[in-house]
């Protein structure tokens, strides 16, 4: 969900504006399926906009069917569907041994409803109404994760050096000491290093919340950390990314 | 449906033919049972008068001779009643008693027959029917005594006629029961008839009637009453609901509508338009907040968070939101710390709990006077304290602030959904944090309640531990 600019402490020189400019994305296939037609051309629009190729399927059946030649590197499954529901989708593919990722859309955003969607084989799920950036942000995660990036023991972008094992920070020749938070925060943001986070998806996966917090918690936590990693270093490599979220990259390369 | 029809048709008057019929069965079982009784004594008494009698004559005509018989015979003979007296010579030739005729062969039989027969000073076409005893008596004469059994049949005819009159009276009683009782309990039914009705068309005031009695329909109408009162009750919060919501989101979709028009009429370059844009999405987000907060009380409301109730530590979630919020907090120059030393298990919704301590810090921290912004005289409100402990068979929540706090008269009324007492647009907000964790705490069977800090607010929302 896109939050308030306002009140964020904006920095302009290191903030980029996500979708349209700025960050590369390497191009994937996307099948939609979605039965709302102007929500779906609006996404293929949108996906080809910053270089992906989406198709589209209008209902349950024909959906499964174009899923099931595992061409896709995404699905992006409704799950209120014609003929056949979204859930049953995941389930019929999962039971095919395909393992594409898949993103459920949702009208239903309750946390049960979640994780019922989870269960059914669900990779991720966001619930109606989203913003694209959201969408596109966790699609490309989803994406990278099937493209064998997994659990490392430690992380490195630029000189910033993360280790899993003996908990520790370091930037350079600095010792960095982080908050327990803040560490799994700098580890989430670097195991999806050049992607862009969002502040949902650092509150699902950090702080394991499924709510709306209403300010801008996520916005001080990162500024904290952007205190302790990037103060006093000639190269920000915390950067905001316009109407999206954050993004640990090297910003040399 | 006639009147008629509708009672005939009726489950009480059903069960009155029943009855009727059960007994009428056992009232002429019973007439039944008593006729064949009294048919058996009369016989017997007469079979043992007779009895009596034979051994008497046969005595005499053993002690004196046949002239003493039929002499003994001839003084009774005369004698008014239902006696039968014969004695027969040798011949067979009638030589005393009263009887004019008998059926064919029954002199000749030893023993007890069933006859009819004449008087002797009867008419040729009297008939009536005895039973008669003859024995053989010494040199070729024969005694016949008997009794006439118009006793009997006329008490067979009483007892017939009582079978067909009780059963005429048990038929009619028993219908006219019936049909009185059904239409009492048919009055009854048919006053609850009207009254659901009078409901399903709309009019939920209306009530079943009850009459006192205490009875199972008594029972029944007051449950229903209940049942009523509940589903007025739930209507009239609908209703208010709806017209919150009606209000709530009216009005920020109403100021969406004002920017799109605004920035029509007057942005020039792409600059204004990005900044009338994002203005807008800004403000749906506001109305996506304002309707998951609502769906979020309303399925809290419902229960049906109730499916995923696990035990739980509170202390820890209060540390986890505490550790969420703090640097927010700690920028507008407040400390926000947990106190939560001991574990204190609960069961219930991990994630709605969370919620409601977020809503409840959220709105701590927001009406909390930062020291950078108190004028001269105000005292800055540097602390919120976040508490978790077991309480006796309870775990209180608390949320504890040093801001304005809220007066007494007004504790109630904040509760409710939508209600802020600063309407402040520059401040982001629902109205609906308050009303949530309110909703959050019944969900899991406890309450919320606002505390004066002195000064400050304290929240508490006490829930049942595990």
């Amino acid at each position: 969900m896109v939050k308030s600019q306002r009140a964020l402490p904006m920095i302009p020189d290191n903030s980029l504006d996500f979708a349209f400019s700025g960050v590369q994305h390497t191009p994937m296939r996307l099948l939609i399926i979605e039965d709302d037609r102007d929500a779906a051309e609006y996404l293929v629009k949108a996906f080809r906009e910053v270089g992906h190729v989406a198709d589209w399927s209008a209902d349950g059946e024909d959906g499964l069917a174009m899923a099931s030649d595992g061409a896709y590197d995404v699905l992006v499954v409704d799950r209120m569907l014609p003929k056949r529901d979204g859930l049953s989708v995941i389930s019929a593919l999962r039971a095919q041994k395909l393992e594409t990722p898949v993103l459920i859309l949702s009208a239903l955003g309750q946390v049960d409803d979640r994780v019922k969607g989870l269960r059914a084989g669900g990779d991720d799920y966001l619930p109606k109404p989203y913003s694209f950036a959201e969408l596109l942000a966790r699609i490309e995660v989803l994406a990278r994760r099937r493209g064998g990036r997994g659990e490392e023991t430690s992380y490195r972008v630029a000189d910033l050096e993360l280790d899993r094992l003996s908990h520790s920070v370091r930037r350079g020749t600095t010792e960095i000491d982080l908050q327990p938070r803040e560490f799994r925060l700098l580890e989430y943001l670097m195991k999806h290093a050049g992607q862009v986070v969002t502040r949902t998806m650092l509150l699902e996966n950090v702080w394991d919340y499924h709510f709306d917090p209403q300010t801008n918690v996520i916005d001080v936590h990162i500024s904290r950390l952007r205190s302790k990693i990037d103060k006093g270093f000639a190269q920000p490599l915390l950067h905001t990314v316009r109407g999206a979220g954050y993004m640990i990259r090297d910003g040399a390369r | 449906m006639t009147a008629l029809g509708k009672l005939v048709r009726s489950t009480a008057f059903r069960l009155t033919l029943v009855y009727l019929l059960i007994f009428a069965l056992y009232a002429a079982a019973l007439l039944i049972y008593f006729a064949l009784n009294t048919g058996r004594l009369i016989t017997e008494q007469i079979t043992e008068t007779v009895d009596d009698e034979i051994a008497e004559l046969t005595e005499q005509y053993t002690m004196g001779s046949w002239r003493q018989l039929t002499t003994i015979v001839e003084n009774r003979s005369l004698r008014p009643g239902s006696s039968l007296y014969l004695v027969t010579a040798p011949s067979g030739q009638a030589i005393a008693g009263n009887v004019g005729s008998l059926a064919p062969g029954v002199i000749d039989k030893i023993g007890w027959s069933e006859t009819v027969y004449r008087r002797l000073d009867e008419q040729e076409t009297a008939q009536h029917s005895a039973l008669v005893r003859v024995t053989q008596l010494s040199a070729g004469f024969r005694l016949l005594v008997g009794r006439d059994l118009e006793e009997r049949a006329r008490m067979r005819e009483v007892i017939v006629a009582a079978v067909r009159g009780s059963l005429a009276l048990v038929v009619v009683l028993g219908l006219a029961g019936g049909f009185f009782v059904t239409r009492r309990v048919l009055k009854r039914f048919d006053a609850v008839t009207d009254t659901t009705q009078r409901i399903m068309a709309g009019d939920l005031s209306g009530r079943l009637p009850v009459t006192g009695i205490g009875d199972e329909l008594d029972r029944l109408a007051i449950n229903l009453n209940v049942m009523l009162e509940r589903i007025e009750a739930l209507m009239r919060g609908l209703k208010e609901v709806s017209d919150n919501i009606a209000h709530d989101l009216k009005t920020p979709l109403t100021r969406l509508r004002n920017r799109c028009e605004a920035a029509l009429r007057m942005a020039k370059t792409e600059t204004d338009y990005r900044a009338a844009m994002e203005g807008m999405i800004d403000e749906s987000d506001g109305l996506i907040r304002t309707f998951d907060a609502l769906l979020m009380i309303a399925r809290a409301e419902s229960g049906q968070a109730r499916d995923n109730m696990v035990a739980f530590d509170a202390a820890e979630i209060v540390r986890g939101v505490s550790e969420l919020y703090e640097p927010v907090a700690e920028e507008k120059g407040i400390t926000l710390r947990a106190e939560a030393p001991e574990p204190a298990m609960l069961k219930g919704n991990r994630e709605l709990l969370s919620q409601a301590l977020a809503n409840l810090v959220d709105n701590a921290i927001k009406y909390a006077r930062p020291t950078a912004a108190c004028g001269p005289g105000e005292k800055p409100s540097p602390e919120i304290v976040m508490g978790a402990r077991r309480d006796g068979d309870r775990v209180l929540l608390t949320v504890a602030d040093r801001g304005p706090g809220i007066p007494a008269a007004d504790r109630a009324r904040v509760v409710e959904r939508f209600v802020r007492l600063t309407p402040d647009p520059a401040e982001p907000g629902s109205g609906l944090g308050l009303s949530l964790a309110a909703a959050v705490a019944r969900l899991h069977g406890g309450e919320l309640t606002l505390e004066d800090n002195t000064p400050g607010l304290r929240v508490v929302i006490a829930v049942p531990a595990h």
